[in-house]
């Protein structure tokens, strides 16, 4: 008896003008996991979590979250819901300061002592961003931006949390230091992730499931630990 | 002299060479043939001047002024920090209360050029909410300005309706428009929407222009009623008297009522959440739309409550002339109004008053100059922008946090 997904994607299809960048997308996500999505550059991964988020609309198929479908409505109604999104790039506001950021965050919310308590987890979880809460959000480094994105979604609430390359452009050891977050909002936190990455090896470490893409279509879907056995991905992905 | 003083007086040299061959066209091309002993006498007396400053600034940088500049800094300092030191409220009432003294004494021209600052303050905080927190260029702002004085207008002809009851008519109408252009148009990003508002301020325009029948073309409507009060009469016993409010010492306390009123308004907006999901669109919308802002939404709210203060200093145009027409609401006012919300500093409430006052204030002090009056003000403006790239008084915001947690 498994429960329902939390999310999941039914031959999801959408496109750039006429271009169609993905070609019938299907995928799941069950309550709890760690979900990762690998595969080359441009084969339509930062565009499947912009689908879900309907920042791009689906031309075809369906999107259900929590059981009901989602794709057709805005953006905005899908942080109240639980559903959030760290865009590739990290995307902060850069002249808004840090407090700020995380105060977009928590927008939609009016719960203000609650938020204030969520303010103080997130700097717990990231005590850098503490120090720098006046600070403008463009004059942090990139690690930094990376945890201010994140803790910037997690003041959301969310239940479901999409990633996108949270790893770009970082030292090894920051992006060790980001994953090892990513597993503590997963199991202390109970928040279901949906995690895209080039850094195929560290993302199947971290995940329970694995999707491989190529130019717009689910070409795999395996548990992790088969996908880091599987000679082809191997060969294609962790370049070996 | 050393080398770095070299440099600096090579670019004086050539910044002069290339001053007098952008003068000697405007000055020295006349209709009775080529002269150039009069754009000689206007060089040189910019090159005495800017001589004259470049020695005192080469003085202060090798030190030789310490003697004079360390003491009038370290006063200014205590000065500034004396000042900080008070409360905000009380500092406000103060400012208030010098803005109310002008009327007492100052002249028929002083107070005429104050109300025109005021209008362009409302004009300009106005446009800022649009521009500056929302980050939407809009090139035809002044029409919303034209809608509400057109509306006054013809409600005070039409139907005698006061001044005081029209404002939030003004208003609503001007937010209308503002909901009108918003809708289709705000889904646009970027460029597009500029076109689009520019195109905009002309449909007002030609419309005001050719309505004939209500509008009365470009003839414009005469006649339209001052603002009116009732007034107590002490004289025989107790009688409230209806007085217009025609002088100009009456109309400066009008507008200054309203320019208080909007930066009020505008600064409360700027800090609540509603002002900073406004700059999260600015700064990135597709991740402002994530975060759960409808950006829409929020977008034509910025437009309409841009036009909603657009339409107040519009109603007080109208009753202030107490006349309108179509040429007031021309391209260059939108294009006015949108430098003074850069040169002061976007999204920076004392930047843009600043603005204002260098924009209205700088072109009357160079009125002896007559033709070269544009010249003289869009070099002001390039040096302005060239030394403050951020604006006058760059929004706090904008910059100045980071600073001041260190
Ligand atoms: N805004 C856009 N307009 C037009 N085409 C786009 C746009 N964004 C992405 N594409 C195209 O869609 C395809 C998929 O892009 P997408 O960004 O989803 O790839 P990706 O898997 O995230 O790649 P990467 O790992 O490099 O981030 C690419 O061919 C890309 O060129
Ligand atoms: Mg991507």
């Amino acid at each position: 008896m498994t429960p329902p997904p939390i999310l999941e994607l039914r031959d999801v299809r959408s496109a750039y003008g006429r271009i169609e960048a993905l070609k019938g997308i299907s995928l799941a996500v069950n309550p709890g996991e760690i979900v990762t999505i690998i595969g080359a550059n441009g084969a339509g991964k930062s565009t499947t979590l912009m689908t879900i988020c309907g920042v791009v609309p689906p031309t075809a198929g369906e999107v259900r979250y929590d059981g009901e479908v989602i794709s057709g409505r805005n953006p905005d109604l899908l942080p109240p819901r639980g559903l959030c999104q760290v865009p590739e790039g990290r995307r902060i506001f850069p002249r808004l300061t840090v407090e700020e950021n995380l105060n977009m965050g928590a927008f939609f919310r009016k719960d203000q002592d609650q938020i204030a308590r969520d303010m103080e987890h997130a700097f717990t979880l990231f005590p850098v961003l503490k120090e720098r809460r006046r600070q403008r959000g463009g004059t942090l480094s990139g690690g930094e931006q990376q945890m201010l994105a994140i803790a910037r979604a997690l003041m959301s609430k969310p239940r479901l949390l999409l990633l996108d390359e949270p790893s770009l452009g970082l030292a090894p050891l920051i992006v060790k230091r980001i994953f090892e977050i990513v597993k503590q909002i997963n199991q202390q936190d109970g928040v279901t992730i949906l995690l895209v990455e080039q850094n195929a090896n560290l993302a199947l470490q971290l995940a329970t499931r694995g999707y491989v893409m190529e130019t717009g279509q689910v070409v795999l879907e395996d548990s992790a630990a088969n996908l880091l056995k599987n000679p082809e991905i191997r060969k294609a992905y962790l370049g070996e | 002299m050393t080398l770095e003083y070299k440099k600096i007086f090579q670019k004086w040299a050539l910044g002069l060479a290339w001053f007098y061959l952008l003068l000697w066209p405007l000055m020295g091309i006349t209709p009775d043939g080529l002269s150039f002993a009069p754009s000689l006498k206007v060089w040189a007396t910019v090159a005495a001047g800017t001589a004259f400053f470049l020695f005192i600034w080469i003085l202060k940088q090798q030190g030789r002024l310490d003697f004079f500049s360390r003491p009038a800094i370290s006063l200014g300092r205590s000065v500034g920090k004396a000042v900080g030191a008070l409360p905000n409220k009380l500092l406000a009432v103060a400012a208030i209360a010098a803005l109310c003294l002008p009327p007492l004494f100052a002249g028929r021209y002083v107070l005429d050029v104050s109300i025109n600052v005021m209008i362009y303050v409302c004009l300009g905080l106005g446009l800022n909410i649009v521009v500056g927190l929302c980050g939407l260029l809009d090139l035809g702002y002044i029409a919303f300005y034209g809608v509400g004085a057109y509306t006054y207008a013809l409600l005070s002809i039409n139907y005698a309706v006061p001044f005081w009851l029209c404002l939030p008519v003004a208003a609503g109408m001007a937010a209308i428009a503002g909901c009108i252009i918003g809708y289709p148009t705000l889904r646009m990003r970027g460029d597009y929407l500029a076109i689009v508002t520019l195109g905009f301020g002309e449909i007002v325009r030609l419309i005001l222009n050719n309505w004939m029948e209500l509008t009365n073309g470009p003839n414009g409507i005469l006649g339209i009623n001052a603002p009116g009060v009732w007034w107590p009469n002490w004289a025989d016993g107790f009688t409230l008297e209806h007085i217009w409010l025609k002088k100009l010492p009456y109309l400066y306390y009008v507008i200054l009522g309203l320019a208080l009123f909007t930066i009020l308004a505008v600064h409360r907006l700027n800090y609540s959440r509603i002002g900073r999901a406004w700059e999260a669109i600015r700064e990135d919308e597709t991740a402002a739309e994530l975060m759960g802002v409808n950006t829409f939404r929020l977008k034509l709210l910025a437009y309409a409550m841009g036009a909603v203060f657009g339409g107040l200093a519009g109603a007080f145009f109208a009753a202030r002339m107490r006349f309108v027409s179509p040429n007031s609401f021309l391209f260059i006012e939108s294009a006015m109004v949108l430098s003074m919300v850069v040169l002061g500093g976007m999204a920076s409430i004392p930047g843009i008053i600043l603005g204002t006052l260098a924009l209205i204030a700088l072109p009357e002090f160079f009125r002896d100059f007559e033709q070269y009056r544009m010249l003289a003000f869009g070099g002001a403006m390039t040096i302005m922008m060239l030394f403050r790239p951020k604006g006058l008084w760059p929004a706090k915001r904008l910059g100045q946090r980071s600073e001041e947690s260190q």
